[in-house]
């Protein structure tokens, strides 16, 4: 283990001072140019030691090949990898203290679950495997199931095979690839709080990529929105959610009603038959439509200029027809300006 | 519905019937009959033709056709593994070594020995050449021995060895590679922990289409053995044509068939509990 961590085999002049000391895997400027186009362009992020960091933006913004290029799968066309404050740049997949759990998780078909997750251990020649195995395995809780064979487990079992199998590594980070998208939406949620709950148990750094915000928001300390090879916004998920830098920002984390240049929050956008008093905003606005949604009322209404608001009503204060003249409310701390 | 559907199997049948299961029925009974007195068959029916393969020196060809058929399915698979390996990784460019690989069945297999018999003889081109270079003074004896019959069964089997474990390293998807290598497995480690262990069922195919053909293998060590390093197959032609016996003949044939039999039954099956 200790050589992969270890900066000794590094040529060349030490690896300059990573950005804040508690960072445990930094990315300066790192491009990735294919021949068609560039996938990741110009990233710098920091991300601190033992917590849960997502990479959330749509498909094709370049946060896979930005995690390949941690990996080591890619190499990137400029820029650098700091992880443990030394530049891996040029190391191989196998010379990097860091695991992947791939989206379809590439469990060896041929090797039971024991085999499986001890696979790394064996190319590490590790003397404790058999009980870092059992560990592991109690952790994701597949105790009793060693003997199995990968075809011979559920999709969730599966993914947890692909966590055991990173996890008894003990990386300085673990990469995690859309790892829930292909499990079903019930599973997929749970699976959201037990990843987040084993993060916190194990203490190691999680990175994670994904599409979906709800699970970027939910399980992250952490998110950087990613789009077009560029990072949009660093920050926890209550400020990329509430303060979004950009329009972008604000559009792919949620919904946006566009408001004279100001985006609002449905959830936060009120609608009145009287204008706005005391410190709200209110906008004259003729309701368009009005759908029942079980706990809520959606209202969409057409303001005078033209823009269309979603409010999201109690299902009492839902009696509203499309055709009525009602006022789009708000409080303007809910605001959200870009500059 | 069903019975339409049966009558679609008829040719194959037919094929099967006419030109399998008679022939071998026939061969079967030769095996029982007596050699007739100007060759050709008599009564009674005898066992006297399996109790002849027990002579030393039928049992040393057959062992000896074994050893040929086994050397040269391992050395098919060395060279094929590699090859099939490259083959898969080369992109674009996987086609077009695949016609080169296919490219020598465009010829007859008969000419392309003779090919070799130009190349390999004393006054072949590789004798020639390396005279003409003042290499050697006497030729080399290339040809009509052990190792110009196994060059021969290499030569003409090495395709049914690449194309079938080309054909499972091509599905072979490159994320268990990724994930071998971001589990801290070097190249090599990787090629023999994942990539062989899952092309298993390509090479058993390879070692199966190799061995078998090399076993019975006829015109390569009669054309490159010139009759002195003689296989089962030469066995069985000699005794149909100048031994003039044919319950011998058939004999030896029906034992080939049923050892080759066991062989693949077990080999397949061993390969089934490995998975």
């Amino acid at each position: 283990m200790k050589d992969i961590g270890s900066s000794a085999h590094i040529p060349g002049p030490p690896a300059p001072v990573p950005g804040p000391a508690d960072a445990i895997l930094v990315l300066r400027d790192v491009v990735k140019q294919y021949p068609a186009q560039r996938a990741v362009d110009g990233v710098s992020l920091s991300i601190p030691r033992g917590g849960f960091y997502s990479l959330l933006g749509p498909s094709g913004c370049g946060k896979t090949t930005t995690l390949r290029l941690v990996a080591g799968f890619e190499e990137p066309t400029s820029g650098e990898v700091l992880l443990e404050g030394a530049r891996v740049n040029g190391r191989r997949p196998y010379e990097r203290n860091v695991s992947t759990v791939f989206q379809n998780y590439a469990l060896f078909p041929h090797l039971t679950v024991r085999q499986n997750v001890e696979f790394g251990l064996r190319r590490r020649r590790a003397p404790d495997a058999p009980a870092r195995v059992a560990r592991v395995l109690d952790l994701v809780r597949l105790a009793g199931k060693e003997e199995r064979y990968p075809a011979q487990l559920s999709g969730g079992e599966r993914q947890r095979v692909a966590l055991a199998r990173s996890l008894v590594l003990e990386p300085a980070v673990l990469l995690l690839d859309e790892p829930l998208a292909a499990l079903d939406p019930k599973l997929r949620k749970q699976m959201r709080f037990e990843l987040k709950e084993m993060q916190r148990r194990v203490g190691i750094t999680f990175l994670l990529v994904t599409h979906d915000q709800e699970e970027a928001l939910s399980m992250s300390d952490q998110v950087a929105v990613m789009n077009e090879g560029r990072i949009q916004q660093v920050g926890t998920p209550q400020e990329v959610y509430l303060r979004p830098r950009t329009p972008f920002v604000a559009g792919f984390l949620g919904a946006v009603n566009w408001i004279g240049g100001v985006g609002l929050r449905p959830e936060v956008t009120r609608i009145s038959r009287v204008p706005a008093n005391g410190g709200m905003r209110s906008c004259p606005a003729a309701v368009t439509d009005s759908v029942f949604l079980g706990n809520c009322v959606q209202v969409v209404a057409r303001l005078s200029s033209g823009e269309q608001a979603v409010a999201e009503v109690p299902r009492q204060d839902g009696a509203y027809q499309s055709g009525d003249a009602v006022h789009i409310c708000w409080d303007p701390a809910d605001e959200m300006t870009f500059s | 519905m069903s019975r339409l559907r049966s009558w679609f199997l008829v040719p194959a049948w037919l094929w099967m019937g006419g030109l399998f299961a008679a022939p071998f029925a026939i061969v079967l009974a030769y095996s029982f009959l007596t050699r007739g007195a100007y060759g050709g068959l008599d009564l009674p029916w005898t066992l006297e033709s399996y109790q002849r393969l027990a002579d030393p020196l039928y049992l040393s060809i057959l062992l000896r056709s074994f050893l040929m058929a086994a050397a040269a399915t391992a050395i098919c698979l060395v060279l094929a593994f590699p090859l099939a390996l490259f083959i898969s990784r080369s992109g674009r460019r996987r086609n077009l070594y695949l016609q080169l690989v296919i490219l020598p069945f465009w010829s007859s297999f008969l000419v392309r020995l003779y090919a070799w018999l130009f190349l390999l003889r004393d006054t072949g081109l590789i004798n020639t050449a390396l005279q003409a270079l003042h290499l050697i003074r006497e030729p080399l004896p290339l040809l009509y021995n052990d190792g110009a019959v196994l060059l021969g069964l290499v030569y003409g089997y090495l395709p049914f060895m690449v194309l079938p474990i080309y054909a499972t390293l091509e599905r072979l998807d490159p994320a268990l590679l990724e994930a071998a290598a971001d589990l801290g497995a070097r190249p090599f480690s990787a090629l023999w922990r994942v990539t062989v262990p899952l092309s298993a069922p390509g090479i058993r195919a390879g070692v199966i289409l190799v061995f078998i053909p090399c076993l019975g293998a006829y015109l390569t060590p009669d054309l490159l053995g010139g009759g002195r390093s003689v296989m089962i197959g030469n066995l069985v032609q000699n005794q149909f044509t100048t031994a003039r016996d044919w319950p011998f003949g058939a004999a030896v044939s029906v034992a080939l068939m049923a050892v080759v039999t066991l062989l693949v039954v077990l080999f397949l099956r061993r390969g089934e509990e490995a998975l």
